[in-house]
């Protein structure tokens, strides 16, 4: 594990705020950890935006067409019936299914794509820092490595922001 | 969080000389495409009627959905709407006179509604008449305009006198009326749909019906509330208004094409489903000689918006977003048309002409004439609401 330094907060304008004067310094930020959303959070770190809108729409798409394909093939080759006398293809009769098999599709691809790209999942062991964090606390934490600034510096430049605690994890544990 | 102070000061807004004869002239082209379908192409009666009709319902439907937008947000207590709230409470004040367009096409009550001629009712209109009949519509026309002004004129008063006297009371009032307005609009929203719409095919039901209005009507305001946002915030007149609030906006359009669509698949649906000759007849005419305008309507209302919205950068681009909420409006145009006309009119004579065309113009200037008197008495912004500094600096997710 990697050196790094984290401070906590109590409350997210305060957060904001430190996550805006580090950026300012030109300090990288490694991760903000929040126990709810913070707005404006995405920005004040300049994170690229996520791609899961995307995926949500491909498989959106891919779930509506099968689940169009499939009752197209169902009520014509595979098993035709005679629902009170209409034409086997009746495509308004299609349009709930497909409805339901696209917000499917999406809803689990996003789902699925969203742990995995956050290395989440069933029987991973969560890399908690502190457990503050699923309390009431906000942690930003900072990485030595990738900011060319010893711990020690870090570490003052958080305090300089207003956290609370200031803790630091050593590369050699 | 921004200071007070920080918050850039709004423009007053003045309606200028400019503007007004901008809009007398659209008046001009309305009432000449109406006299010119009256005494030169000398259209049917029953046309000039139902197009008066469907214009006043167009009219008074943008002021009630926006009025419907304020509460929902006011009960909601929601602080993103504070900036762009003037717009909605200007254009709920358009209901009282809406009465007057309503008024002028009762002459033509006879031709629009089968059943107003009581002297030959056929069964089916028979068990109708303890609802359908003259004297019963008309006092319930009068309750539902009553009480949707009486709303109106109230809530926009209690929020301007936050302005000058800020005190929680009156904040306290515009919740509580809200709710009130929401359980009277609840259920006159559906029955005046009933009362206006559904009768016009008298024999006819669809139990989604009034909801099926509602949610148009709920559309259309919503275009016009971001047509009049992003003109004013060009304008300078709401400078604190941004991307977020276009954006909240755009969602809202955006979710609620996708909603009048879910309505209109439903209604449509069971109908087509059970095969029913009273039911089915309603469609058949639609499909068959209307064909054209009923595919439109499902393009122009469902498909477009949600696939031209569907991004976030979409949401949040004026211009783009404008010419959404423009085709958008006019989709739930023909969608009231479609409504209407096939009724109203009949094959044989309905069309899409120069009168069509022509006369919403009129309602347009009218509608905004009306809209910038209102606008104009009060601040274009209510800067003494508490959520008002919230709602300068915020941010979607």
């Amino acid at each position: 594990m990697e050196a790094i330094v984290y401070g906590h907060f109590t409350d997210e304008l305060e957060l904001l705020d430190a996550v805006k004067a580090l950026k300012n310094k030109g300090i990288r930020i490694a991760d903000v950890r929040t126990p709810f959303p913070v707005h404006g959070l995405d920005a004040a770190l300049k994170f690229p935006r996520s791609h899961l809108p995307k995926v949500a729409f491909a498989a959106g798409i891919i779930g509506g067409s099968l689940g169009l394909l499939f009752q197209v093939w169902v009520f014509t080759e595979g098993w035709p019936l005679n629902i009170g006398g209409k034409p086997y293809l009746s495509l308004p009769s299609f349009v709930p299914v497909t409805f339901e098999l696209t917000i499917l599709f999406a809803a689990f691809a996003m789902g699925f794509a969203f742990l995995l790209r956050s290395n989440l999942g069933p029987g991973k062991i969560p890399n908690i820092l502190d457990e503050e964090v699923t309390n009431d606390h906000f942690q930003i934490i900072l990485s030595a490595k990738n900011n060319n600034l010893s711990e020690a510096e870090l570490a003052e430049a958080l305090e300089a922001t207003g956290a609370l605690e200031v803790k630091h994890i050593n590369a050699e544990k | 969080m921004m200071e007070k102070q920080n918050i850039p000061d709004p423009i007053p807004f003045k309606f200028g000389k400019k503007l007004k004869t901008y809009l007398g002239i659209a008046a001009g082209v309305g009432l000449l495409a109406l006299l010119i379908a009256v005494f030169v192409q000398q259209l049917p009666s029953e046309r000039i009627w139902a197009n008066l009709w469907m214009n006043a319902l167009m009219f008074l439907f943008l002021g009630l959905g926006a009025l419907f937008f304020w509460t929902v947000n006011t009960l909601g207590e929601s602080t993103w709407q504070i900036n762009i709230q003037r717009i909605m409470e200007s254009m709920g004040l358009t209901i009282p006179f809406a009465v007057i367009l309503f008024l002028v096409a009762f002459p033509g009550l006879k031709d629009l509604f089968e059943w107003t001629h009581t002297e030959h009712l056929d069964k089916i209109l028979q068990k109708k008449e303890a609802y359908l009949n003259l004297p019963f519509w008309l006092i319930r026309f009068a309750v539902y305009f009553g009480m949707w002004s009486f709303f109106a004129v109230y809530l926009r008063k209690m929020s301007v006198k936050n302005d000058f006297e800020p005190h929680e009371k009156y904040l306290g009032r515009l919740r509580a009326t809200s709710g009130w307005f929401m359980v009277f609009f609840a259920v006159s929203s559906s029955m005046a749909a009933w009362d206006w719409l559904m009768s016009i095919d008298a024999h006819w039901f669809s139990t989604l019906y009034g909801w099926y209005i509602f949610s148009g009507m709920f559309v259309s305001a919503v275009a016009v509330i971001i047509l009049i946002t992003i003109a004013f915030r060009h304008f300078g007149i709401l400078p604190n208004v941004n991307g977020e609030h276009l954006h909240d906006l755009g969602k809202y359009l955006f979710g609620f094409s996708i909603f009048w669509a879910y309505l209109w698949i439903s209604q449509y649906l069971l109908i087509w489903y059970s095969n029913i000759p009273e039911e089915t007849v309603y469609y058949v005419e639609r499909v068959n000689n209307f064909g054209t305008i009923f595919y439109i309507n499902v393009a122009a209302n469902f498909l477009f918006p949600f696939l031209a919205l569907m991004t976030r950068g979409a949401k949040r681009q004026p211009l783009y977003l404008a010419v959404v909420a423009v085709i958008v409006l006019i989709g739930h145009y023909l969608d009231l048309y479609l409504a209407i006309m096939p009724g109203a009119v009949g094959h044989e004579n309905a069309s899409i002409g120069l009168l069509e065309i022509g006369l919403p113009f009129f309602y347009i200037a009218a509608f905004l004439g009306l809209f910038f008197i209102f606008f104009e008495k009060a601040k274009p912004v209510p800067e003494n609401h508490p959520y008002f500094i919230e709602s300068s600096d915020y941010e979607n997710i």
